[in-house]
């Protein structure tokens, strides 16, 4: 199987209020194509370990590959223009630009990446839209929509781009079962089909336990999965 | 790279969901651009009026004789000794105040490349009858055609014309003060009574304004021949010569040049006019430091909104570089919008101070005696304008700038961690 990241003896330190180890010796590797749930209990460290894999967070000590790509110790640009490539994202609270409409907040990413036409894009950001049961909100004010709906064009912004590996912090947070089934649907067929990996962090057994892989958490180490 | 159309356009996106706030911070450029192009147009506006006043009426090198009292005393001469002899108020001798050969140097000034104008003139105290009373004057006997190129006497004539004094060999130019003060028109005669006590009729050919009260109320122009007649002087009797140059501030050298060669005293315009000069470096001064000040504050005011501006879109910054935007987008984004408010901002700010500089120079004042003007005066330079305009926009684009530079550096997890 071909590996798409790979993360070696990622170790976070937080020194506020007081120093404290969030993330102690974390190593694995994710395989192309693979979908995986990463659990645990709240405060444990999952949503700090995927903003390190996502390389927002550069602040770690250890070693990230992805992509068959070092990304440790790249430049705060040369990141962001790897994210723009390969990494999609879905946050926990689900933030979209609120001046701006459902369309045009799907449509940035890949109008950034400029491999696309303007007009290749727009059919592209409704259809994810429609994927997800959206689009009929497209030219609506992102600020206007209920959370759950701003969850959902949130995911199809991180669809956008065909991203390598596609990551979410309780994408599925704010929604109801129907609409989580059909986020899960979604991922389910985007790994098999189209070999993207995802990476979930998930407070949802069920979601969790259809998923090709489950990591457990627990203080700042992996516990299951490995 | 920065400014490409996306970044442009999510700059527009910003600025027009958010009309009030951007409409807010324009508000804010424009009020401080307003601000400098009026107090400037006021402030240089009534400093230019009183230099050009002040400047039009004097001569940038006067060349006179000068009353000297340093000569030995007769008995000294004939002791052969100053050591005792010591005379008490000795009087200076009765000599003429002519220059001699005053036309030729006329001429040879001329001459002088540095020199704009030249004009010989004499000047006597005279006294006008009134009726009873006596009004004291000055006649100043000029070619009429020399001393307008100096002093554009033909723009300050308020009637009867500088030909008719050239006409007539009885005319005088009178000021309106003192005309105004002797209720006399042009074509009215005076009688004007010499310092030796001869009594003459003149004929008044017309009246000027310098806009000075102390040259409108005390003096007359005539032609040289008349006042010599009036004088009893021969046909080369000149007391004064006025030069004018084409640079001011050539007036120093020329002075000390023109006294060692022609042996009489040659006074430049800055040491006749010492406490003008001061008191012109002066308001200049202040004038300086209070558009400095001006811009200072508004500099700061321009910042500070900038600064509000950037750090109110914290969230979109993290959102737009976790979706792959690089530091150099985020400061596009940024500076777009700072253009945009500084453009608009500054340009409505010159528009204000240019309605309310017209305002201020349609405001009704009154010179008095001093000045002739009737409305507060006010320098429309358009210097003022696109530099308030340039500045405007420059500083409001660094003003969005530095914030925007750290924005782009900050990890958008602190942020987005929430
Ligand atoms: N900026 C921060 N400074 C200091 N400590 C932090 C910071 N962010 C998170 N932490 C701490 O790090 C630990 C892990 O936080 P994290 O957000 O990764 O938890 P989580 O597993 O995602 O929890 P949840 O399931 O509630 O989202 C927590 O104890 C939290 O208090
Ligand atoms: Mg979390």
């Amino acid at each position: 199987m071909e590996k798409v990241l790979e993360a070696k003896k990622l170790n976070k330190f937080f020194n506020d209020p007081a120093p404290f180890q969030v993330l102690k010796d974390i190593t694995f590797d994710v395989n192309k194509g693979e979908f995986l749930s990463i659990v645990g209990k709240s405060g444990c460290g999952k949503s700090t370990l995927l903003y390190l894999l996502s390389t927002m967070d550069t602040e770690y000590d250890g070693e990230l590959y992805m992509a068959g790509t070092k990304l440790t110790g790249q430049s705060q640009n040369d990141l962001a223009r790897f994210r723009s490539k390969h990494l999609g994202f879905v946050f926990q609270f689900h933030f979209l630009l609120p001046e701006f409409t459902v369309l045009q907040n799907v449509m940035i990413p890949a109008l950034k990446l400029g491999e696309r036409s303007k007009e290749e894009i727009e059919v592209k950001a409704i259809e994810k839209l429609k994927l997800l049961g959206m689009d009929e909100y497209a030219m609506k004010r992102s600020s206007k929509l209920s959370g759950g709906q701003q969850q959902r064009v949130a995911i199809a912004r991180a669809l956008i781009n065909d991203p390598t590996i596609i990551m979410g912090d309780e994408p599925t947070g704010n929604l109801d079962k129907k609409n989580s089934e059909l986020v899960f649907r979604i991922f389910k067929d985007l790994a098999e089909e189209f070999k993207q990996t995802i990476i979930t962090v998930t407070h949802d057994p069920d979601f969790a336990e259809k998923s090709d892989r489950v990591i457990e958490m627990s203080d700042g180490q992996i516990i299951k999965g490995l | 790279m920065w400014f490409n159309k996306l970044n442009i356009n999510i700059a527009k996106t910003h600025l027009f969901a958010k009309k009030k706030q951007t409409i807010v911070a324009s508000l804010g450029v424009t009020f401080g651009i307003a601000m400098f192009v009026l107090m400037i147009s006021v402030m240089t506006g009534v400093n230019k009026i009183l230099e050009e006043t002040q400047l039009a009426s004097t001569p940038h090198v006067r060349i006179y004789r000068d009353i000297s009292n340093d000569r030995p005393s007769l008995l000294s001469q004939i002791l052969g000794t100053e050591d005792w002899a010591v005379v008490h108020h000795q009087k200076p001798k009765d000599e003429p105040l002519n220059l001699r050969n005053g036309l030729l140097i006329a001429r040879s000034l001329e001459a002088d490349p540095r020199v704009l104008g030249v004009s010989p003139q004499l000047t006597s105290q005279v006294f006008f009858n009134y009726g009873p009373a006596q009004l004291s004057g000055i006649l100043t006997g000029v070619d009429i055609e020399k001393e307008d190129l100096l002093y554009n006497v033909k723009g300050k004539v308020k009637s009867g014309s500088i030909e008719a004094l050239l006409s007539s060999n009885d005319g005088i130019l009178m000021g309106q003060g003192l005309a105004n003060k002797m209720n006399v028109k042009s074509g009215d005669k005076v009688t004007v009574t010499t310092p030796r006590g001869d009594i003459v009729l003149l004929r008044v050919v017309g009246t000027f304004a310098m806009g000075i009260g102390q040259i409108d109320n005390v003096r007359c122009y005539a032609n040289i021949s008349t006042v010599q007649k009036v004088m009893q002087k021969d046909t080369r009797y000149i007391t004064d010569i006025h030069v004018k140059l084409k640079e001011l501030n050539q007036s120093l050298t020329a002075a000390t040049e023109w006294q060692s060669r022609y042996g009489y005293r040659a006074e430049d315009w800055e040491t006749a006019n010492a406490t003008i000069l001061v008191s012109f470096t002066i308001r200049n001064m202040m004038t300086g430091v209070v558009v400095v000040t001006l811009l200072v504050v508004a500099g700061f005011g321009i910042y500070n909104i900038m600064n509000m501006t950037v750090y109110d879109k914290m969230k979109d910054i993290a959102i737009l570089k976790a979706t792959g935007f690089e530091g150099r987008d985020i400061i596009g984004v940024f500076i777009s919008q700072a253009a945009f408010i500084g453009m608009m901002g500054a340009f409505a700010g010159m528009l204000i101070g240019l309605f309310l500089s017209y305002l201020v120079s349609r405001a009704p004042f009154d010179g008095g005696e001093f000045l002739s003007i009737d409305h507060f005066p006010v320098n429309f330079d358009v210097r003022f304008y696109v530099f308030g305009l340039v500045f405007g926009v420059l500083t409001t684009i660094l003003a969005g700038y530095f914030p925007a530079k750290k924005a782009s550096k900050i990890d958008p997890v602190s942020i987005l961690r929430g």
